[in-house]
């Protein structure tokens, strides 16, 4: 009997987030074919799948590893440019779009994760504030290398400069990336049905992680170090592992990102991005999959849809922000809701709506 | 908690005569630390047997955990060396030297404790269990396989200590002396040459406690490890050690057998006080 509680626990948080992504498919992959979504919303599709797989990869590090990452933004920058030259590329070796997607997104995913790497290594070995605060600085640091960095390809295979665009010596191509300008006249091949399988993918390797010996190493790390290395655990080692997992998983998004634009500044992946889907994360419940989920789909499309009220749509998003915190946080509006929630039992309604977004 | 754990106190005379192995598995020689300019640890020279229960005793800040911090590479010694079955453990990471043999409990209990119960014992296990990352993601390449073997050998461990019920029970929540015997679990399933218990019986009532030396004995018995304790309870220490260690201001005044150390003139100084000239 325990036993099966215990697996449902585990399939329930299973079972509700791939839910999530079926549902939100089933939805709207026959109204886009049928045309019947605006232009507007379309085009925040593969986005809010973008921010959703963003979000997913820093519950990885912020709730389950514990440590606070600001430069998330930069994983995705990193994600967004290698995987814009890899399917500038490949453009004419590769005809097929999806393919060409596909190489560029695990492209994009791999040198991510190497900065992951070379980030991490210094970075994990601080804790708490400070790590925050290095994390931050390397986001500006990759942001500022994307700034000046020249890549074209022509018929003598790659070039790179870092000066201008002339130092790459081009001859009848125009450079893939160039410099503040960022990537310009991208063949745009990321579609819905990509970005929902990336999230698939993104959270079949959180979800697995969570509930393996490597996930309970890292959550044993986040619950207490002492007692983790006092069981023979490489605290670095794991540490390492899930930040280099997560930027992986981040730059896979960037790359799918950047293929939905036919231009991209290294400037969009700055320090506002990476608070940006903290907010997601924070505002999600942390560790909680589903509800992170959930916090992105309505905090990104809001203050999209919000366009209509011109000027003050940053406010009204700031004060439902505000709101949110306050349902989920204060005492006094727990008491609130509880109040209504049992006024509403006690008028005999089976059926009890559930306020919140988060309840996380 | 059934009434059959409730064992009484075994007395000295009950003690049965038990072949110990006395080739050591832990020694150290000159051990020392300074903090700053303090002297918190001094020429610790000591020895444990393989199936030994040794103890180490002293009065408050006698420099005790530490001791057991130095034997974990939590500090690092000044002086002297740490030999864990004839290997040297200097310059070894606190996790490198659990591998090597050495688990710990803590003073104040250190669990996880926003996992199950089952899930801390599968922590312990963590270097026993051959899962790699690949695995991990896929649930592929012997992922059910190591997970299996995993779940059936922390059960076997929980149900040791009569916890098996308790599995998927939050380690945060358990009753106190529940929390107690996890913690022995858990540093038991990283399979130690020897376990260092820190204060064990801290805040137990005399039936926990007894049923807290019965465990330390089967523990011995049944892993045929080394357990070495600090402990204040001076029944527990005397009722179950073979071998005593008694520390003052960090450094060794009295080693001996249960019989020699109540005895010892300098012991019964170091928590009475020295007796008045007058008398």
């Amino acid at each position: 009997m325990n036993k099966l509680k215990n697996l449902n626990k585990f399939t329930f948080t299973n079972i509700q987030s791939y839910g999530i992504v079926l549902l939100a498919f089933i939805i709207i992959f026959p109204l886009q074919k049928a045309g019947l979504l605006g232009n507007q919303i379309s085009g925040l599709l593969v986005p809010t799948c973008t921010y959703v797989v963003m979000a997913i990869s820093l519950s990885l590090t912020v709730g389950f590893l514990g440590e606070l990452s600001l430069g998330h933004a930069g994983f995705m920058s990193v994600g967004a440019f290698s995987g814009v030259v890899c399917a500038a590329c490949l453009q004419n070796s590769i005809a097929s779009d999806p393919l060409r997607l596909l190489i560029a997104i695990i492209v994009g995913g791999f040198f991510a994760g190497v900065a992951g790497l070379v980030i991490g290594i210094p970075v994990i070995r601080l804790r708490g504030d400070y790590l925050a605060i290095v994390t931050l600085a390397f986001g500006e640091i990759i942001k500022n290398i994307m700034n000046c960095l020249y890549v074209g390809f022509d018929k003598n295979g790659i070039h790179f400069s870092m000066t201008s665009a002339e130092a790459l010596g081009l001859i009848d191509a125009k450079p893939i990336l160039n410099g503040p300008n960022g990537a310009q006249a991208i063949t745009k091949i990321s579609t819905f049905t990509s970005g929902i399988i990336l999230i698939v993918v993104a959270l079949f390797i959180v979800l697995n992680l969570v509930n393996s010996k490597t996930g309970r190493a890292v959550t044993a790390i986040r619950d207490n170090r002492i007692a983790a290395e006092s069981v023979g655990i490489g605290v670095t080692k794991y540490k390492l592992t899930a930040f280099i997992i997560s930027a992986v998983i981040a730059g896979m998004a960037g790359a799918l990102y950047a293929m939905n634009f036919s231009t991209i500044k290294p400037t969009k992946f700055d320090f506002n991005t990476s608070i940006l889907i903290l907010v997601f994360v924070v505002l999600g419940g942390m560790k909680n999959i589903p509800g992170v989920m959930i916090a992105t789909i309505v905090l990104y499309a809001m203050p999209e849809l919000l366009r209509g009220f011109a000027s003050y749509r940053m406010l009204i998003y700031a004060i439902v922000l505000i709101l949110v915190m306050l349902a989920t946080n204060s005492s006094g509006a727990k008491q609130f809701f509880e109040k209504i929630s049992s006024k509403i039992k006690k008028d005999e309604n089976a059926d009890v709506q559930n306020g919140g977004v988060s309840n996380g | 908690m059934d009434k059959s754990r409730m064992v009484p106190v075994p007395s000295n005379a009950i003690m049965p005569e038990r072949d110990i192995d006395k080739t050591p598995i832990l020694e150290t020689h000159h051990l020392g630390i300074d903090f700053g300019g303090l002297t918190a640890v001094d020429e610790l020279s000591l020895t444990v047997g393989k199936t030994e229960i040794a103890g180490l005793i002293g009065p408050n800040g006698a420099g005790k955990t530490t001791v057991f911090n130095l034997l974990t590479n939590v500090y690092q010694p000044t002086r002297g060396t740490i030999m864990l079955d004839g290997k040297s453990t200097a310059r070894k990471t606190t996790a490198q030297v659990n591998r090597m043999g050495i688990a710990r409990t803590f003073q104040n209990i250190r669990l996880f404790n926003n996992m199950t119960v089952l899930d801390n014992i599968k922590v312990g296990l963590h270097n026993s269990i051959n899962q790699p990352l690949g695995a991990s993601i896929t649930r592929l390449f012997g992922y059910r396989a190591s997970e299996k073997k995993s779940r059936e050998e922390a059960l076997q461990l929980l149900s040791f200590f009569g916890m098996e019920n308790m599995a998927n029970m939050q380690a945060g929540s358990l009753p106190y002396g529940a929390q107690r015997r996890l913690e022995i679990a858990r540093a038991l399933a990283t399979h130690p040459g020897i376990i260092l218990l820190d204060e064990p019986a801290a805040g137990m009532n005399p039936s926990e406690t007894a049923e807290l030396m019965e465990n330390i004995r089967r523990i011995r018995d049944e892993f045929q490890i080394a357990v070495m304790l600090i402990e204040h309870d001076m029944s527990l220490v005397m009722n179950i050690c073979e071998g005593i260690c008694v520390l003052d201001h960090g450094k060794v005044i009295a080693k001996g057998s249960p019989e020699e150390i109540k005895a010892n003139p300098a012991v019964i100084e170091a928590y009475l006080g020295k007796k008045k000239e007058a008398n």
